[in-house]
């Protein structure tokens, strides 16, 4: 099982500075708390969870734009940050990302043959022009931006929102990538686009056998994208489920998943009118700045146990074959 | 059939720019009876936001009403909202029509505590007795599920977006508006904080009666809270229907296309289909229906004439010349 990881977290955090007003101190605000995963060869792992829960900065570590506090992130058993140059070149071609905004992704002065130009010329895979050019065509065909020629020297803004994020994707492939991280790649854009993106998406994963973080808020896209792979719920920086997908959906274990499932809106009126929502102890999500003791969702779980959730933080537990749950209610089972 | 409280006619709204007029809104009729839910669904571009500002005539400086009429009869009289001038309409926002904007912070005046936004709003429509106002506000912030004395203090950035959420809907009731109109009420908001304004809609609309309009993108807010729906394709509306009709009985291809583009999480795994291309540029419109370009259903009437709004069913329309083909789901 190990050998076959492409990706794994080893007991990672990762904190921020923030100053509290203006001649405030400085504080430490933990954004993600001793996080283990293991992404293996050519699965689709879905990361969801509310705003601020630490999804984007869990992308942006493994993709290297950002280092951690603590802890290890591996590609293919290495140490990306004690890697020498070479390799670390390398594990940056293999890994990619795909950001959440195609407005503000692309830079808006240069044309498409540019934007896609450039890491081919960077990592040395063309020489020339003509090269650049033919690879550019080959990459727009790729994303379906069909006749290529018609697209290869226009600016991003004289696009639609689903044709830059066609560019975004056609630029994470530029490096034949192994690895792509996907934040949010279709939260922006417009229902009707939205699904041909996904398609896109789950078609190059078949055709360049490429591993996937697909990082979402829609759990119902997550179900609908990794329904073969799976899902990792996370909650104040911290993986509280994680299983196959249709045991996820269907058999939730953790009572934060449990409140998602129960309130999410669904585009059906008899299933979402018979919905019961969970109700939780209170509204509020508490403060990276101020985390509660033991689990983090104590405050607002309704199944919380006085005395052992404020105190500990719960491990993993497996109550059922590859599902993972971070919570006391499992504790032994 | 119940009282209706709006009749849009007939309306054009054009917004000009450089490049041309953008025909944002075109033809619309549209209906709004007293104490219902009405949900206007569509994406970016659709017309669904200007259609709500126009009503009660707040649209952009480059946006103004090229023809129709917006009827709004309450107090036993009829009143034409686009002819109105600007003490007309001091009058009548927030009293007879108020709206929740869609960026929640945005809404607010950022160096002001919500205490003064709210006596603001209440003195600009000459209510100047401040107990008078504090204590309708704080039982409408209490109402809202909010904490009156720490809100009231605060200034914006202090609370949170399902708070602000909250205060924005609070304050829109300060004047008790027979028509409440809502964009995208629920999109930027957590699952949780979601669903929290979802029910607190519906508590609004059980206790107080009024006539909401939903404005949104998102086909699971009108699943959740509408009782008709309205949906908009290059600012037209190209099907109109009782909830159940709209997401069980769609007739237009557009509608069937955009129910059939939505994953749900705790119904069964389905196959989706997308619709291919985009939507069209509303400065250039070409004659026909708006959406054949993207239509599998298309023929060469299509391209010619735009359809209107037939009667397929019971206050059911579709405009589409093929929807005869188009039912249950096909």
């Amino acid at each position: 099982m190990e050998d076959r990881a492409i990706i794994q977290l080893d007991h990672v955090s990762k904190s921020f500075t923030v100053r509290s007003g203006i001649f405030g101190g400085r504080k430490s605000m933990q954004v993600i708390g001793n996080l283990s995963l293991s992404i293996q060869k050519g699965e689709v792992l879905c990361l969801v969870g509310e705003s601020g829960c630490g999804k984007t900065t869990t992308g942006k570590l493994i993709v290297g734009l950002i280092k951690p506090t603590s802890g290890r992130i591996l590609f293919e058993g290495q140490d990306i940050w004690s890697m020498n140059k070479d390799e670390f070149k390398n594990y940056r071609k293999a890994v990619q990302i795909i950001h959440q905004d195609p407005y503000s992704s692309l830079n808006p002065v240069h044309r498409i043959y540019n934007i896609l130009s450039a890491p081919l010329f960077r990592h040395g895979i063309v020489k020339t022009r003509d090269e650049a050019e033919e690879k550019v065509l080959e990459l727009l065909d790729r994303v379906d931006l069909t006749p290529p020629r018609d697209f290869i020297y226009k600016y991003p803004h004289q696009l639609s929102g689903g044709q830059r994020q066609r560019v975004a994707i056609a630029r994470s492939l530029t490096l034949n990538p192994r690895f792509i991280v996907a934040d949010e790649a279709v939260s922006m854009l417009d229902v009707s686009i939205r699904l041909s993106i996904i398609e896109l998406l789950r078609r190059l994963k078949e055709e360049m056998n490429v591993t996937f973080l697909f990082i979402t808020h829609d759990l119902a896209m997550a179900k609908y994208f990794g329904w073969e792979g799976r899902i990792a719920v996370m909650y104040l920086g911290r993986i509280v489920e994680i299983g196959p997908t249709p045991r996820v959906i269907e058999n939730p274990l953790h009572p934060y998943t449990k409140a998602l499932l129960m309130a999410i809106p669904e585009a059906d009126p008899q299933v979402t009118r018979s919905k019961k929502p969970m109700q939780l102890r209170s509204l509020d999500i508490p403060s990276l700045l101020n985390l509660p003791p033991g689990c983090t969702f104590n405050p607002r779980c309704p199944f919380w146990i006085e005395g052992t959730c404020d105190r500990e933080v719960p491990d993993m537990y497996e109550p059922e074959k590859d599902h993972y749950v971070s919570c006391f209610l499992f504790r032994g089972k | 059939m119940a009282k209706e409280i709006l009749n849009i006619e007939n309306l054009f709204v054009e917004y000009s720019n450089i490049r041309g007029k953008v025909k944002a809104v075109r033809g619309v009729n549209l209906k709004l009876y007293k104490g219902e839910n009405l949900a206007l669904i569509g994406e970016s571009g659709s017309g669904k936001t200007t259609l709500g500002t126009a009503i009660i005539r707040l649209l952009p400086s480059s946006g103004y009403i090229k023809d129709g009429r917006i009827v709004y009869k309450g107090n036993g009289n009829e009143y034409d909202i686009s002819k109105f001038n600007e003490k007309d309409l001091r009058q009548f926002r927030w009293k007879e029509i108020a709206m929740v904007f869609q960026s929640a912070l945005n809404s607010f005046n950022p160096v002001l505590k919500i205490w003064d936004q709210i006596y603001d709003t209440a003195k600009a429509h000459g209510i100047t007795n401040r107990g008078f106002v504090r204590d309708r506000a704080i039982s409408l912030l209490r109402y809202v599920q909010l904490d009156p004395e720490r809100v009231i203090t605060s200034y914006p950035h202090e609370l949170s977006g399902g708070m602000r959420q909250r205060v924005l809907i609070a304050m829109s009731l300060l004047l008790e508006p027979k028509i409440l109109i809502l964009d995208e009420p629920t999109t930027a908001l957590d699952i949780l904080t979601q669903r929290n304004i979802i029910e607190l809609l519906r508590t609004i609309k059980a206790d107080m009666g009024l006539s909401m309009i939903f404005i949104s993108h998102d086909l699971s807010l009108a699943a959740e809270l509408a009782d008709r729906v309205a949906v908009m394709y290059a600012g037209a509306i190209v099907e109109l229907g009782s909830v159940e009709d709209i997401f069980y009985r769609p007739r237009h291809p557009y509608t069937l296309g955009l129910i059939k583009a939505v994953p749900t999480v705790t119904a069964g795994f389905r196959e989706l289909y997308s619709i291919p291309g985009s939507p069209p540029d509303l400065i250039n419109l070409s004659p026909g229906c708006k959406f054949a370009p993207r239509c599998e259903y298309k023929e060469t009437e299509c391209e010619k004439d735009e359809p209107k709004l037939v009667e397929v069913g019971p206050e059911h329309f579709v405009a589409c010349f093929r929807h005869k083909e188009i039912s249950n789901g096909r």
